[in-house]
């Protein structure tokens, strides 16, 4: 039985590192689910028979109960993605908070000499990492779906970094000293303690961090739920488990070093540095006016244009306008227009968000041109039509020190030839930063929800309209 | 002492293979990549099946079987949004 054991998760390790390296291609994509989903069931089953398993039934119902609330999560909107991310970050995180409790006050109470120092250090690394991600993604899914009572700009007040540096250190303190006297009188609630301050740790942690940094946000969280995963793994003698954790993990690492980069910011500005408390700061030189243009006048542009460059972002997720934005893609590839969009890494609330609200849009993924590809080829740009993007386009990144975005890679929109930006409002853009990209010269400026200008740009280039 | 050795290596290196082929994801696919690798780590619920199946007192078992469900609903979740969102992905 230890044998078929060893085997399986050999197995399930080796079924888990194919579907990650199957994600290296679209096409071959699919195929990653199932051999996660097959590593997933071998490990399950070979758990679940093992001979000490007797209370069966509490299986079957957490089981079905996983079921139960899987199923409906997994069928969200895609642009409620990010904040079921979240919620599913909280999960991983609460799972190895629990267990670790459970594992520990087992061991307290029936064979305490299971407590050495290692084990009790991977205890405390895996309560402390799982309850503070457990928090911490709740209060990022709760700001992600707009919950009216979590605040969605940045809370800050004075000595916040203090105070949440305080609230972990306490946390780490018991817990070194747990790991020297694993067998004192008061570990039970030293115990309940750390977790206690994870969990708010985790809640000061992410108040202070606005919408904009969610993309890093997310991949942070991503990376310490595989690391309470490895910490389970430590606790439990699971090679398994310390591998899956660990692929998620350096997954989590990954994307955040890329999310920062993208953003020209490193960790520690992002969790301390409180994005939106930065005074906003008015665009250069004197204040110049936008220009306006009708609808009738954008669908010109864009038909005599050779090449159009759709440059989306987060309000285009928010009005749902990428079914719309398809519509205009195929007007305008019918009428010989060439059509790319560009990504930037951090458009939208988490990684890769743009890419899968249009590919449900059945977008072609050849379309989708990353921001570095794509800015060569800006200067040659007829119109550049911006969908909802703010921050990615603004082009006082590039040199204003005074801004918040300061040094942040952006594209290249303001170099079109022409730049059409839809709007949502008129005031400044989610880090209350004003855009000179829409008092440039050569652009015009559409002002209303995503989705209804783009609607009407549509029935343009319908009955009536051009030809 | 000997664990935690063996244990460490093999974090290393599940570390730098996890790292050797995340790289190589392409980056169109980085919020599936995100929900496929927390389907993964959910396999966190061998632990859970463990402590909520074997005969241990009663309160241990309850934090087993919430700590169950939490795993189980980022399995089945996770891997049929994953695959929702790849088969969108098309070429032409």
């Amino acid at each position: 039985m230890h044998l078929i054991g060893e085997l399986s998760a050999v197995l399930a390790t080796a079924l888990f590192i194919f579907a990650l390296y199957w994600m290296n291609d679209p096409k071959t994509a699919r195929r990653g689910v199932i051999a996660g989903v097959t590593g997933m069931t071998v490990a399950v089953l070979t758990t679940w028979f093992q001979p000490e398993i007797v209370h069966h039934a509490w299986i079957v119902g957490a089981i079905v109960l996983g079921f139960a609330v899987g199923i409906p999560l997994s069928r969200v909107p895609l642009t409620a993605v990010p904040q079921r991310t979240a919620l599913s970050h909280a999960f991983g995180g609460l799972a190895a908070g629990l267990v670790g409790t459970a594992e520990y006050f087992l061991w307290l109470g029936e064979n305490s000499a299971q407590l050495t120092p290692f084990r009790m250090s991977a205890l405390v690394i895996e309560v402390i990492l799982g309850f503070l991600t457990f928090t911490g993604s709740l209060m990022a899914a709760g700001k992600l779906q707009e919950v009216k009572w979590i605040p969605q700009r940045p809370v800050t007040y004075p000595g916040q970094n203090f105070v949440n540096l305080a609230v972990l250190g306490v946390a780490v303190g018991l817990g070194v000293a747990l790991v020297l006297h694993p067998h004192a009188a008061w570990g039970g609630q030293a115990f309940v303690a750390i977790g206690a301050l994870a969990l708010v740790f985790g809640v000061l942690l992410i108040i202070p961090i606005g919408g904009a940094d969610m993309p890093t946000v997310i991949s942070i969280l991503n990376a310490y739920a595989g690391l309470a995963a490895v910490a389970m793994g430590f606790v439990l003698n699971s090679k398994l488990l310390v591998t899956a954790g660990a692929l998620d993990g350096s997954s989590g690492l990954i994307l955040s070093i890329i999310m920062c980069r993208a953003m020209n910011r490193s960790f520690t500005n992002v969790l301390f540095g409180a994005f939106g408390k930065a005074q906003p700061v008015l665009a250069a030189g004197e204040q110049k006016a936008w220009k306006q243009e009708t609808v009738e006048g954008a669908a010109q542009m864009l038909e005599q244009a050779r090449t159009v460059v759709i440059i989306p972002g987060y309000g285009m997720a928010v009005a749902q306008a990428q079914h719309k934005v398809r519509e205009l893609y195929d007007a305008l590839t019918k009428r010989g227009v060439t059509v790319k969009f560009a990504i930037h890494p951090v458009a939208g609330r988490m990684p890769g968000h743009m890419n899968v609200l249009l590919a449900e849009a059945n977008i072609p993924y050849s379309a989708l041109v990353e921001m570095d590809e794509i800015n060569p080829e800006m200067p040659q740009t007829d119109v550049a039509l911006v969908l909802g993007a703010n921050d990615v386009v603004n082009p006082a990144a590039r040199y204003n020190k005074g801004t918040p975005i300061y040094g942040m890679p952006i594209i290249d929109a303001d170099k079109a030839k022409t730049v059409l930006a839809v709007k949502r409002s008129k005031n400044p853009g989610f880090a209350g930063i004003d855009n000179e990209l829409y008092v440039g010269d050569n652009t015009w400026m559409l002002f209303g929800d995503a989705k209804a200008v783009l609607s009407d740009l549509v029935k343009q280039f319908g009955s009536g309209g051009i030809h | 002492m000997t664990d935690f050795g063996s244990m460490l290596f093999v974090f290393v290196l599940a570390t730098f293979i996890g790292l050797g082929v995340i790289r190589r994801v392409s980056r169109l696919l980085y919020t599936p990549l995100m929900s496929l690798t927390n389907a993964i780590s959910a396999i966190a619920v061998v632990g859970s099946i463990v402590v909520t199946g074997a005969d241990h007192p009663l309160t241990i078992r309850i934090l087993g079987a919430v700590a169950l469900f939490a795993s189980m609903t980022n399995i089945v979740s996770g891997f049929m949004i994953t695959d929702r969102m790849l088969k969108m992905f098309k070429k032409q």
